[in-house]
């Protein structure tokens, strides 16, 4: 027999159904997306050093992009390498890419293709202009795919890159690439950038960067954000992006607004309406905790 | 000497890894690449373990009708159905073919389609459901029982609101960076302390499985 | 003031590539009339230090006429040959201004990059100008040899500690074998694995045991093996129903083994079914959901998560929520830790589930490991604040010592 005391209005505050939680959640988001507006973005340095860094190299450069996600984190990490990518080719610096998660490559390709696509028109960013441009595969980047085992990939490439990839994505030999004249292994490339959902983070960072010493920048999800701020601040790492935020800012630093720009008035209003639960919960706790300090309970 | 050899066998590979991290000579590194050959191959064939316990657990729930048998007939279905148009297509050509060493099956447009269609939206799907649960866990966990309860509501709150542009610029300027002295100091500083105690504990049962200690992975014997 | 120049030259030369009507002796007379510019000097080649070999280091001093004048410095080009007499090849360049090229050689014998070991080398470095004909050569060097070294000088610092931390292990272990008493601190989830077990059995709903998406090398996997081998023979004991979905092919051959080996230790080699642990796919959110298809169709009295844990920690734990299971998790995986804490009744933190095997067996072998990796922590927290100390000092010294060097 439910005791009529225990039922007021300040216990069912502190105990409202998950199931109104997720269906005002999903009300909140659905509107906010469908509405046009846009919020002011502001930039942290950690995102601002990448772009910074990225920028200032030579035409020339090789960066080596790590695509290590799938396709759950794909609204949070695909702006970033769109971004990036797009930052690079107009730059004319050049791409080495791997994808070390099974679900990767098709991924990766497509965004390829996608950026390559969007290369072919003149586009001003920044100021800057940047006229159309023709991105070839194997001149101005290079895929190489999917191997297993990432920290055993990650080893192998600091030795060779021909060594875990023999062959590129498309089975085109390493050594018949015009890009890889003269790029054997880490050494040769400008910085690395790991753009990641899933623990290959840290196989680049103790494996990959802790070995070889190069510049590593990372782009990782927002369940990921607040776990790698200890090797920004020891200087393993030199950038960080986390989640859809690092995204966004990444998309107004390059002055190439995307998917992550749109979604930050989405992530907005959702923690709106967290905020709102939790001080629900809240008032109906400290109400009801008063209510049975006065009831002598 | 079931149980000796698999312990001769871990300790002498791992006091080789160990070596070989302090020995970048060319003979140490050809070993290391051809273990790593190695762990390729045993992965293969772990993998073709691991399908047959997916085929062999999915048939019997069929066979005997359990509850809920038809999840495991799409699931062997969706595993034979991928298989096959991985490793069919089309070549330059346009002759269609099996293709088991080449890439012409993952280039298949059916491969691609239900990869595309399928697939990313189905992972993107199961991973959006985080925010559901993260809104009901976060509702339920942050009362200010007590006041280090307080101190983690109202940090959480801090970085939630710090890109929240309606009020006004200066609030929005001092909320970033207190989020950012949130993240960078005492955030990072419990990681830190964190991570330490984990990186021992990590060197102490490796340290454990390689002096044969700790064998438990081995079942107790 | 050298770019400018660089500038203007290049910008001269496109002009006068394609014009026929263009008086081009102009710029020919330039490029024929630069004066050879000063070599570099003080070339030295030596071994590059904690390799596999075949790599070379040179360093010079750079041209005067690097970045001056008509006839400035464009690059300079390297050359090698294995001897004096032989012809050189070109090995590589670097651009003006530059005074260093690391020549690393790779593996491949047939290779043109191939620098062979234990072979005299010599070397020469050109600075050549505008015109690729107009340079000059620096004296050869050499004879000089690449070594495959056998120790990283710069890993030292590693090796000690690895040694000292090695050291306490085994004197702790020793101290243990003899019967030393040794206190740990209770850790209440692994406490309430034995009631967990028992609440399943009451209710006579199974348990379900999660490694999370950790590969058998991985620490925290092994850890949690040794978890369920005491979990498995609980459960053989009380001839409960337990199931294993894994994640990994070679974590599942393992723990089949694992759990086998404890229902023959439990009396019970007859109760174990090889479905009892059995691969569901690779695939992170296929996992995640069939997991909870497990949980909201079987159950489960207990949910044990043990190993490592990404992103779907929550949805799995939360939907455990759902089901109405007892919840035990431990994870090293830092970020996922506040996920488990707020949705189940019990949580070991990072290093707890290191130790956990210690708690369940209550060997005193494994509790000596465990006194040696906290008096290791206390070392580091010693050292931590003697780095404060000596950083802010200025005490360069004390903190280069824990420089590990690549």
């Amino acid at each position: 027999m439910t005791n009529k005391k225990d039922t007021n209005i300040f216990n069912r505050m502190m105990s409202i159904d998950r199931r109104w939680v997720f269906l005002l959640l999903v009300i909140v988001c659905v509107t906010a997306y469908f509405i046009p507006f846009t919020i002011p973005i502001l930039i942290e340095p950690e995102v601002a050093v990448i772009h910074e860094f990225i920028d200032t190299l030579p035409p020339g450069s090789i960066i080596f992009l790590a695509i290590d996600y799938d396709p759950a984190s794909l609204a949070e990490l695909h702006p970033m390498t769109y971004a990036l990518l797009e930052q690079c080719f107009r730059r004319n610096l050049r791409v080495m890419c791997t994808a070390l998660h099974p679900n990767g490559p098709s991924m990766a390709e497509a965004a390829f293709l996608d950026v390559a696509d969007s290369c072919r028109m003149d586009k001003t960013y920044n100021g800057e202009f940047f006229p159309a441009r023709e991105v070839v595969n194997g001149v101005d980047y290079c895929f190489l795919g999917y191997k297993p085992y990432p920290a055993l990939v990650i080893l192998g490439m600091g030795t060779n890159f021909r060594l875990p990839f023999p062959a590129d994505y498309y089975g085109t030999p390493l050594d018949s690439i015009p890009l890889m004249r003269g790029v054997q292994n880490y050494d040769q490339m400008a910085c690395v950038v790991n753009i990641s959902g899933t623990s290959g983070t840290e196989y680049w960072i103790s494996y990959g960067q802790g070995r070889f010493g190069f510049p590593l920048a990372l782009g990782v999800t927002g369940v990921m954000g607040a776990e790698y701020y200890p090797f920004l601040n020891s200087g393993q790492v030199f950038g960080y992006m986390a989640g859809m935020l690092g995204a966004a800012q990444y998309e107004k630093l390059a002055d190439n607004p995307g998917k992550a720009i749109i979604a930050m008035k989405v992530q907005l209003y959702a923690h709106f309406l967290i905020i709102f639960f939790i001080i629900i919960g809240n008032v109906g706790f400290f109400m009801d905790k008063y209510k049975k300090k006065r009831e002598g309970r | 000497m079931k149980r000796q050899i698999p312990v001769f066998l871990v300790f002498i590979f791992g006091v080789f890894m160990v070596f070989q991290y302090f020995s970048p000579h060319e003979a140490s590194e050809w070993v290391y690449k051809f273990l790593m050959d190695w762990i390729y191959i045993i992965g293969i064939f772990a993998m073709a373990l691991g399908i047959w316990s997916l085929i062999h657990v999915s048939y019997d729930k069929i066979k005997h009708k359990r509850h809920d048998w038809g999840y495991s007939v799409v699931t062997l279905a969706a595993l034979f159905i991928m298989t096959f148009f991985g490793i069919t297509g089309f070549n330059e050509n346009g002759d269609w073919g099996f293709y088991f060493m080449t890439q012409e099956g993952l280039t298949n447009p059916m491969f691609l389609n239900f990869f595309n269609y399928i697939l990313v939206p189905i992972e993107t799907t199961m991973f959006s459901l985080l925010a559901f649960f993260i809104a009901s866990a976060a509702y339920r966990a942050f009362r200010a029982r007590n006041v280090l309860a307080s101190m983690l509501l109202v940090s959480a709150l801090i970085v939630m609101l710090r890109f929240n542009p309606y009020f006004g610029d200066a609030f929005a300027f001092y909320m970033n960076k207190t989020a950012a002295w949130l993240l960078n100091v005492p955030n990072m500083a419990a990681k830190r302390a964190i991570l330490i105690g984990i990186g021992l504990g990590m060197v102490g049962t490796a340290l454990k499985v390689v002096l044969g200690i700790e064998r438990g992975y081995m079942g107790k014997g | 003031m050298r770019y400018i120049f660089v500038i203007f030259s290049l910008v001269l030369l496109t002009f006068s590539a394609g014009l026929a009507q263009v008086d081009t002796l102009g710029v020919d007379s330039i490029l024929l009339n630069i004066a050879p510019p000063s070599p570099i000097s003080n070339l030295t080649v030596y071994d590059k230090a904690n390799d596999h070999g075949h790599a070379l280091i040179l360093e010079w001093t750079p041209s005067p006429d690097d970045g001056a004048g008509m006839n400035t410095v464009m690059l300079y080009e390297i050359f090698r040959s294995e001897s004096p007499d032989s012809p050189f090849v070109n090995v590589g360049s670097v651009p003006l201004g530059n005074s260093r090229y690391d020549n690393i050689g790779i593996l491949e014998k047939e290779s043109r990059d191939y620098i062979p070991d234990n072979t005299d080398l010599y070397y020469r470095v050109d600075a050549v100008t505008i015109n690729p004909e107009v340079r000059a050569s620096s004296e050869v060097f050499g004879p000089v040899r690449s070594y495959s070294n056998w120790f990283h000088r710069g890993r030292v610092p590693v090796l000690l500690a690895v040694l000292i931390f090695g050291g306490l292990m085994m004197y702790f272990v020793t101290v243990a074998r003899k019967g030393a008493e040794l206190y740990v601190r209770p850790l209440a989830g692994i406490s309430a694995v034995d009631d967990a077990i028992g609440r399943a059995t009451e209710m006579g709903r199974p348990i379900l045991y999660i490694f999370g998406l950790g590969t058998a090398d991985m620490i925290s996997t092994i850890a949690s093996f040794t978890i369920l081998s005491r979990v498995a023979k609980q459960v053989a004991e009380y001839q409960t129903q337990l199931i294993v979905p894994c994640y990994d092919p070679i974590v599942m051959t393992v723990a089949q083994e694992v759990v086998k080996s404890s229902y023959l230790d439990a009396g019970h080699p007859d109760a174990y079914n090889d479905d009892m642990v059995f691969y569901i796919t690779t695939n992170q959110f296929a996992y995640v959901a069939a997991v909870n298809g497990i949980m909201l169709r079987e159950l489960p009295a207990t949910n044990i998560y043990m190993g490592k844990f990404y992103a779907e920690s929550l949805i799995l734990a939360e939907t455990g929520a759902v089901a109405g299971s007892i919840q035990i998790a431990g994870t090293d995986e830092v970020g996922q830790l506040p996920f488990f804490i707020i949705a189940c009744d019990y949580t070991l933190i990072g290093e707890e589930l290191y130790a956990a095997s210690a708690y369940l067996g209550r060997e005193p072998i494994m509790l000596g490991s465990l006194k040696a990796q906290d008096y290791a922590k206390a070392a580091v927290i010693i050292l931590s604040i003697l780095g404060i100390i000596a950083a802010n000092f200025g005490l360069t010294a004390f903190t280069n010592i824990f420089k590990v060097l690549d």
